[in-house]
């Protein structure tokens, strides 16, 4: 299959050419990957692409998954306490 | 490793005085970040880009930045898209007395040639239609106002700096800064000693503790400021709504999602950018307020980030009298990245001691010892 016609992001419409084509230029991370393209910025909020592109950046640099760091998540997809509503605390 | 110029922070002000001095025809500029691409206050920004301001160093930054912005893909060679438009910011007036200060405003940015107006509520209401009538009193217009993609314009500003000759290195950490009878002498970071004659501070939120590993004191504080974006609708709203009596401003980016972000009146100095609950309650009622429609889509998504604040709400550009060879472009209390084109430029021609594009004297850190605050900016959400 063609790397231009597998989608990595499906709320942005990312494919993994996209992803490779950043990575080439020196990009390394997924933080970097979010902003230049957007993945993990939509409805779902990374996570779908979240595992697959952690799981392409350890393939990409042939490193152990569990060296690769995710996206940063943020509210509101991140479970927030009741009482820290109550209060309008920091999450 | 020996370096002509080391600029700490790879932001849109990092990077944009790199290009600038390479551009000069400079070589040996290395630009260190400890983090990733856009990980501070430029990645963290709202993407508005705007000259209706009530001083006249700020709307003469914002002007001609903008003029370097409406050319920017082309002069920076960059293959992307900027996502640049200007649809104009309308900022709303909600009182006779803010009216009467924005009528003020207005004259002194058309002096200075920005095209503002003033409007009354039907013609606002024209421009963006869901506006609640009942929620402002009138609102200044600036159509050559506008957006641009915060990610995109760093990485343009990156791609051409690089291609001059530039080097960069992320996820490295200055640690200390030597220096021998006022001249630098050495930069450390977690990785890599620098021999430098050379430092510019670019470092936004962390300038203050870069001012401090040089032994200088520069008088500016974090504050974490939110943001929220909605899901991508359709096109509904051209320009950026903004009011700074009710602390909003409110823009739908090229992309279809609303960013919307306001100033926490308690933030107390700090490097804390975390999201808090009370933003949204606050955020949600504003918007119910102004613009009912638009507080209909859902919020997917808030992040905090560093204003780095100065006295005056002005930023500090150029060097010190302390130190040689030490340079700051900090304390933009907002407004770092819409003003970078020339904080790159000015800072470049003082660094090369060139005769500066404007009177470099107002933006100096010196205006800050024994004079009284005099023109404190008071456009400011």
């Amino acid at each position: 299959m063609r790397k231009e016609d597998i989608i990595m992001c499906r709320c942005e419409d990312v494919s993994l050419d996209q992803i490779h084509k950043l990575l080439e230029e020196g990009y390394t991370t997924y933080e970097d990957l979010k902003r230049l393209l957007r993945v993990g910025m939509g409805p779902c909020q990374a996570n779908t692409c979240g595992h697959l592109i952690q799981r392409e950046l350890a393939t990409y640099f042939k490193k152990p998954i569990e060296e690769v760091p995710v996206h940063k998540v943020r509210p509101l997809v991140i479970g927030v306490p009741l009482k820290k509503i109550a209060k309008g605390e920091e999450k | 490793m020996k370096v002509n110029y080391l600029i700490i922070g790879a932001g849109i002000s990092g990077v944009s005085i790199a290009y600038n001095l390479a551009k000069k025809g400079k070589k040996g500029i290395h630009v260190v970040d400890k983090g990733y691409f856009t990980n501070g206050a430029t990645g963290r920004c709202g993407a508005g880009i705007r000259q209706q301001w009530a001083t006249e160093m700020n709307c003469i930054l914002a002007k001609k930045s903008i003029e370097f912005f409406e050319h920017a893909k082309e002069i920076l060679s960059y293959p992307g898209d900027l996502e640049f438009k200007q649809e104009g910011y309308l900022i709303l007036a909600t009182s006779k007395e803010e009216h009467d200060q924005f009528t003020k405003n207005v004259a002194l940015q058309n002096r200075l040639g920005i095209p503002s107006k003033q409007l009354n509520k039907e013609e606002a209401l024209k421009i963006v239609p869901h506006l609640n009538p009942d929620a402002f009193y009138s609102a200044t217009f600036c159509q050559t106002d506008g957006h641009l993609n915060p990610f995109k314009m760093t990485e343009a500003y990156y791609l051409a700096a690089k291609s001059l000759g530039v080097t960069f290195s992320f996820y490295e950490e200055v640690t200390s800064i030597d220096t021998l009878d006022h001249k630098i002498q050495a930069v450390y970071t977690n990785k890599e000693t620098y021999q430098t004659n050379v430092v510019i501070n670019a470092a936004g939120g962390y300038s203050h503790e870069i001012g401090k590993m040089a032994g200088i004191d520069i008088p500016v504080y974090s504050e974490n400021h939110e943001i929220l974006a909605t899901e991508p609708v359709e096109k509904m709203q051209g320009p950026m709504v903004m009011s700074f009596s009710k602390n909003i401003y409110c823009q739908q980016v090229p992309h279809g999602a609303f960013l919307m972000g306001r100033s926490n009146p308690d933030a107390k100095p700090s490097h804390q950018i975390e999201s808090t609950w009370s933003f949204l309650d606050h955020m949600s009622k504003t918007l119910i307020d102004i613009m009912p429609k638009v507080a209909e889509l859902r919020v997917v998504r808030q992040w905090g980030g560093s204003y780095n604040m100065s006295p005056d709400r002005q930023p500090i550009i150029g060097g010190t009298d302390e130190l040689e060879g030490f340079y700051m472009a900090c304390g933009f209390s907002g407004h770092g990245f819409m003003l970078a084109p020339m904080t790159g430029l000015l800072l470049a021609e003082v660094i090369l001691e060139e005769k500066p594009s404007m009177d470099m004297r107002p933006l100096h850190i010196n205006r800050f010892i024994d004079q009284p605050m005099i023109h404190q900016e008071k456009s400011v959400v």
